[in-house]
């Protein structure tokens, strides 16, 4: 991807410098609650009330300090469970659909289909309370199925893959037909293979919505045991609303894994934004 | 990923892949059932009738919906939340497309520029709330450089109480939300300049056009499609605002930045009214839908689609 295709001109020295200017300007105001994050979460309260930054007063402390007084690697425990098996299974489920959608023929394809489609416009708010007493008559609540069942169901992610399936030479299937091979088996050796980087997009773009959900796992979990770091996060803020030393390092450890995930695979974070537009569209 | 060659050959039913497509969305159209048609049907008929603690109770017809309209508090969280629209979604379209037009340039460093404005969107919301409470606190960093600024140009300087006064609780949440959410729109536009043909730019060029004259007859036409879908995507999510408030204020001082959501979530889970929350919930689904359906109506007015 490079920048250069809309700009005709190339920029004079000066034009070009107060570009940068501004541009890192903004970057300033991007970074700056992220560093003042991470200075402020390696200090004592204390020292950061004085605005007393000598490097003495620079230690990890703070992060053993948090782990005693909130349970922070069982809400680590409980968000790679949920955000691993929801972005797993949603996808092979919505797979699964988007294939039969795609491919296969069967009475009221479409008509189904476009049942699915008319639910997208309904925002969450209209379906969270009669969730929430569905997983409750489940006797789910405060359980991981509460936490996982209901997000395994994206119209979107089966929107997605069933526009891509489609765009899929249909001739790949005919030939294995021919030899012989189940459905089953050309979705899972043929089509699942030749969709590698939609997969991987779309599993990023889940695993962080589903990581940083907040709404969700708040309204279905009550015991500590339950929480999912998002949620144990907010708890803690209502525990100690200025102890900031022990609360910055609380979301520096909240936030390390996805913006390590983001910096590794940003190419495919920035495609699930354009993938995310042509959906919207 | 545009759909060509699936669908040309003479369309049949097959009898041996009757039975499989069925069997294929099974799963998928189980849930979908449940977790979304039951639920909403299940949303609609709570709206109209009693529901408390121990579940259904009667039949209540509109009464929820009169409550609603006479219960200031919901009227103070609509109000807020309209504010959070009309501020967020221009402030967040016109900061989006600076920055992508200043990193659409022959510059360096345009990888890492975007990486830096992305990374927000990527953070845990509620890690993010909690960062600007310090920020934002009354002797935090923020009103510290206010009051440096403020100093050198030899001006008196009040620090605001930006958490703990109505005045500035609402803009606390706009101001949150556009670190947050502003690299999103800065990568979908990005994406959209980067499809503008560089023959048109050329050819104003030639024609003598000014920087600024293509940028507003060029570029802005071009990218109108997702000037709309930004319009519309951000509108729903301003509409939706719920952990911005919840973590960072509260929704107070006295309910001065309150969300609708954050009030159906109170209504439900505080108070135990899921009827009222549901009409709410049910409320808020009507406005953003009538709102969507009037930009699309007046989308022809301003939307230029390449097929014109």
């Amino acid at each position: 991807m490079t920048a250069m295709t809309g700009s005709p001109t190339r920029m004079s020295a000066p034009a070009r410098l107060g570009l940068h200017a501004l541009l890192i300007f903004f970057s300033t105001i991007m970074l700056a609650p992220f560093g003042v994050m991470l200075v402020v979460s390696l200090i004592p309260n204390s020292a950061f009330l004085a605005r007393d930054f000598s490097p003495a007063n620079f230690s990890l402390n703070n992060y053993w300090r948090t782990f005693e007084v909130v349970p922070f690697s069982r809400y680590y425990f409980n968000s790679i469970v949920v955000s691993v098996s929801v972005t797993t299974l949603q996808i092979l489920i919505s797979s699964l659909a988007a294939f039969a959608f795609a491919r296969l023929r069967f009475r009221g394809r479409e008509a189904i289909f476009l049942f699915y489609l008319a639910t997208l416009m309904i925002p969450f708010p209209v379906t969270l309370i009669p969730n929430f007493l569905i997983i409750k008559n489940l006797g789910w609540y405060d359980t991981y199925p509460a936490l996982i069942v209901p997000g395994l169901f994206s119209v979107f992610s089966t929107f997605l893959l069933r526009q891509y399936y489609r765009g899929i030479p249909l001739d790949f299937d005919e030939a294995a037909r021919m030899d012989g091979a189940s459905s089953l088996r050309i979705w899972w050796q043929i089509i699942m293979p030749l969709s590698g980087p939609v997969l991987a997009t779309l599993a990023i773009f889940v695993f962080q919505g589903v990581w940083n959900d907040f709404l969700w796992p708040l309204v279905v979990t009550t015991s500590e045991q339950m929480r999912t770091i998002p949620v144990g996060l907010a708890a803690f803020v209502g525990q100690y609303a200025t102890a900031w030393d022990l609360l910055m390092a609380g979301s520096v450890i909240a936030l390390l894994p996805v913006l390590v995930i983001y910096v590794i695979g940003q190419k495919w974070f920035v495609q699930g934004i354009a993938l995310s537009g042509i959906g919207g569209r | 990923m545009t759909p060509h060659t699936a669908s040309r050959r003479p369309f049949r039913w097959r009898p041996d892949q009757q039975w499989e497509g069925y069997l294929f969305i099974l799963p998928s159209f189980l849930g979908f059932l449940i977790f979304i048609v039951l639920a909403v049907v299940m949303s609609l008929g709570i709206s109209f009738s009693e529901w408390g603690l121990t579940g259904f109770k009667g039949f209540a017809g509109l009464t929820n919906y009169q409550q609603l309209m006479r219960d200031p508090v919901f009227w103070q969280a609509f109000w807020n939340t309209a504010f959070y629209i009309v501020t967020i979604v221009p402030l967040q379209l016109a900061l989006g497309l600076i920055m992508a037009v200043g990193l659409n340039q022959a510059i360096r460093g345009v990888t890492i520029y975007r990486l830096i404005y992305f990374m927000p969107v990527v953070t845990t919301i509620v890690a993010g709330a909690i960062v600007f409470r310090l920020l934002l606190a009354t002797n935090g960093p923020v009103n510290s450089l206010l009051a440096s600024i403020y100093g050198v140009a030899g001006i008196p300087f009040s620090a605001p109480n930006w958490l703990g006064s109505s005045d500035f609780s609402k803009w606390s949440v706009v101001i949150l939300t556009l670190w947050k959410n502003t690299g999103f729109t800065m990568v979908v536009y990005l994406a959209a300049l980067q499809g503008v043909p560089k023959e048109l730019y050329d050819a104003a060029h030639t024609d003598g056009a000014s920087a600024w004259q293509r940028f507003r007859h060029v570029t802005l036409p071009l990218i109108s499609p997702t000037t709309f879908f930004l319009f519309i995507f951000q509108m729903i999510g301003a509409f939706q605002l719920f952990s911005e408030p919840f973590v960072m204020t509260r929704g107070g001082p006295a309910n001065s930045s309150l969300s609708v959501v954050q009030y159906i979530y109170l209504a439900a889970f505080r108070d135990i009214r899921m009827d009222k929350a549901a009409a709410m919930a049910w409320v808020l689904f009507v406005f953003i839908f009538a709102f969507t359906l009037f930009q699309n109506w007046t989308q022809k007015r301003w939307v230029h689609y390449e097929s014109d």
